[in-house]
């Protein structure tokens, strides 16, 4: 039963991981991208029709590798929209991410309908998806069921959030991403092109962040389209300010919100009132964290300075 | 070393003077492309012509008598909402809690509906439960507004959190009084009674009042001004002695009180229930409304009625097309999208490359006819301020050539 939760949190987190790790890279860039609950409903449509379409060749790697391809495309376009409305056309960053949420629910609510209608199944594809990486026989104790028992997808989030950690830190581009984030100005100034930056962090980002909704679909759910992938995304939202913009301790906050969510459905005894009080604390923890931070305005636990303003290099 | 950098194709100036025709100009344009592009996107994916999406978007919104009243009254519910949130956007406030905090003055309505309908005279339920409405969508806002006062919390996030907050706590109260409830809870006594057999009526009337009260405010009360400037810049407010946390916490107050209104009239008024999907997104789409509104009531009424129209015309066209429920958010998502990009292109002017200044003066005929166009007759003032020469210099050429 506790391993049970446990491997299910971890599989559950990694929407959230992968939702937060590529909003981390946006925000970096200076961007509060409230569109990413709407890209990762574009992602979860582009992974479907992406593992789809290679289901016909029966190769479980090619079927993983359309449906991430297509999922990132299909993101990527959300972000590069998102990205031609904040970056060029310089337009207010809540208004333009909350459209593109509507939009990308409204579309995958639409084309799941329509296959519906189709009787267009997934249950296929995802099949690729959820079959362990390292094999069925892996054993049965604690450790490999919970750890070694997953589908590609789950290590792939947690390397690419380790990777993107380490460029976080570590390397000149990663220092770079943080100065346009935190003073555009600045960087300008000491010849960093700023919206190339900002382009790349917008469209990687919301790529990124659409495979989590792609591996929601095609893993989680085991290939029945669901419509809660926007509330998840609100989630990996949180996610980002729960973990202070480092996308190491959203590993752990990942962990920690996907125990939250699926918690409910596995406790016993419990009324169905005090199961929506429990789906209350990650919010209730992230908004707390967020009053905390501001508390000590610490520079390293605040928010990228320049977050949610646009960038006009002739402004003074 | 020195790599020899071409000028680019065009650069960006920002607009001095806009005059108000042009911008109107720009938006009904882009609202009637925007209309084309969903037709145009509809027909491709149906097989339905384009001359089916006109008809039924027309048919879903003045085809007949209700469908024309639903159009004014959920026009008037979403220009009560973005009325509630301007003054908020007016102080430069992020507060994109309106849906939390309609949800809480629903939810505070409800209470009192719960535990005195039918058991008290209608008369005090309602008065309770507008009182309760009151200050529950206060609390919701004045927390954020506190924490940003104080501390200077990020209250863009906060607010959101707290929708979700909002929605996990009318969950838990609808399980709580009624456990085998689907999720809505439906009311029978303490309701506001239709004013004269219509249920529409009401909300456009409150609606209306209220979008002139709160013009009246910004514009002309010591209050509006106040939190206009903290807006501009609250370094000069602190300047010229206005104290900035009072007029935070003073505008969130004005902002939650309204909301708290919206939740009591949608649920006591309007749905006659409570679900966590009561506010249907309309505070996030207000906000949108009143952002692109430019906070200018007439312009909020004026998008508040289109978006209400697409969204309506599409939900019709979809039922006779079978295109599921999710068909019309994707319309308003292009429309809304469309009416974003109008934001750019009233303030900012594209100059390319070609244009310069000699050609201008010598024989760029055609390019300042396309300038001239923008502001049409009315006179172009030669900016005050010039601080960007050639922008001034192109302006005065203008000026000559008309």
């Amino acid at each position: 039963m506790f391993t049970v939760i446990l491997t299910q949190a971890i599989r559950f987190g990694l929407v959230f991981l992968y939702g937060s790790t590529g909003e981390i890279i946006i925000e970096k860039s200076g961007h509060l991208n409230l569109g990413i609950p709407g890209i990762m409903c574009l992602g979860a449509v582009g992974g479907c029709i992406g593992a789809n379409l290679a289901v016909g060749s029966g190769s479980t790697f090619l079927i993983i590798l359309t449906g991430i391809l297509f999922s990132m495309l299909f993101a990527g376009f959300g972000g590069a929209l998102y990205g031609v409305f904040t970056i060029s056309l310089r337009c207010n960053q809540n208004v333009t991410g909350l459209t593109i949420t509507t939009f990308g629910a409204g579309v995958l609510g639409f084309w799941g309908s329509k296959m519906g209608r189709l009787n267009t199944t997934f249950y296929e594809a995802s099949k690729s998806f959820t079959a362990p990486m390292f094999g069925d026989n892996v054993g049965s104790d604690w450790f490999s069921s919970i750890f070694l028992s997953h589908g590609p997808l789950v290590y792939l989030g947690i390397a690419i959030a380790i990777i993107v950690a380490i460029i976080l830190k570590k390397t000149r581009t990663g220092l770079s991403l943080n100065a346009v984030g935190e003073n555009p100005a600045v960087a300008d100034a000491s010849g960093i092109n700023v919206n190339k930056y900002k382009y790349l962090a917008c469209i990687l980002g919301s790529a990124i962040s659409g495979i989590g909704g792609a591996f929601y679909i095609l893993d989680c759910t085991r290939g029945s389209l669901e419509y809660v992938i926007e509330a998840m995304g609100w989630l990996s939202v949180a996610l980002v300010i729960f973990s202070l913009w480092k996308p190491s301790i959203s590993i752990l906050g990942s962990f920690i919100f996907g125990v939250l969510y699926i918690l409910p459905h596995y406790i016993a005894g419990v009324s169905f009132a005090d199961k929506e009080l429990l789906k209350i604390i990650p919010y209730l923890v992230t908004a707390l964290v967020l009053i905390i931070i501001s508390f000590f305005k610490k520079r390293e636990t605040q928010p990228p300075s320049s977050l949610g303003l646009s960038y006009f290099r002739e402004d003074r | 070393m020195f790599k020899t950098k071409r000028e680019p194709l065009f650069h960006l100036v920002k607009r001095i003077d806009v005059s108000k025709k042009y911008a109107w100009a720009v938006r009904i344009g882009a609202f009637l492309l925007s209309i084309l592009v969903c037709a145009a996107i509809s027909s491709l994916l149906t097989d339905k012509s384009i001359g089916f999406f006109f008809k039924y978007l027309f048919n879903g919104t003045f085809g007949t008598k209700r469908t024309i009243w639903n159009l004014f009254h959920e026009t008037a519910i979403l220009l009560l909402v973005s009325i509630a949130v301007t003054p908020c956007f007016k102080m430069k406030f992020w507060n994109i809690g309106g849906e939390g905090q309609i949800l809480m003055g629903a939810l505070g309505c409800s209470v009192a509906l719960v535990f005195m309908g039918g058991k008290s005279s209608d008369g005090a339920t309602i008065v309770v439960s507008l009182i309760l409405a009151f200050v529950f969508g206060i609390a919701w806002a004045v927390i954020p507004a506190f924490f940003k006062a104080r501390w200077n919390t990020n209250e863009t996030l906060l607010t959101l959190m707290m929708n979700y907050i909002a929605v996990c706590l009318v969950n838990y109260f609808i399980k709580s009084v009624a456990s085998s409830s689907t999720g809505t809870l439906t009311f029978k006594d303490g309701l506001v009674e239709p004013i004269g057999g219509n249920q529409f009526i009401l909300f456009i009337i409150v609606s209306v009042v209220l979008t002139v009260l709160m013009w009246v405010y910004l514009k002309y009360s010591k209050h509006g001004y106040e939190l206009t400037v903290v807006g501009e810049s609250e370094n000069t407010s602190r300047y010229v002695g206005i104290n900035n946390k009072l007029v935070i916490i003073r505008t969130l107050i004005l902002c939650g009180a309204l909301c708290g209104l919206i939740g009591f009239l949608l649920v006591s008024g309007v749905n006659h229930s409570l679900g966590d999907a009561t506010v249907e997104g309309r505070g996030f789409t207000g906000l949108l409304i009143s952002w692109l509104a430019h906070f200018n009531p007439l312009a909020m009424g004026l998008t508040s009625f289109l978006f209400v129209f697409i969204d309506n015309g599409a939900s019709q066209v979809s039922n006779y097309a079978r295109l599921g429920a999710s068909y019309p958010k994707v319309m308003t998502g292009i429309f809304f999208l469309f009416i974003i990009a109008t934001e750019f292109f009233i303030n900012y002017k594209i100059v390319f490359k070609k244009m310069k200044l000699k050609e201008i003066s010598s024989n760029g005929d055609k390019d300042i006819d396309k300038e001239v166009k923008e502001p049409q007759e009315n006179d172009i003032d030669i900016p005050k301020d010039d601080n960007n020469a050639q922008e001034g210099i192109t302006e005065m050429i203008i000026k000559e050539k008309i």
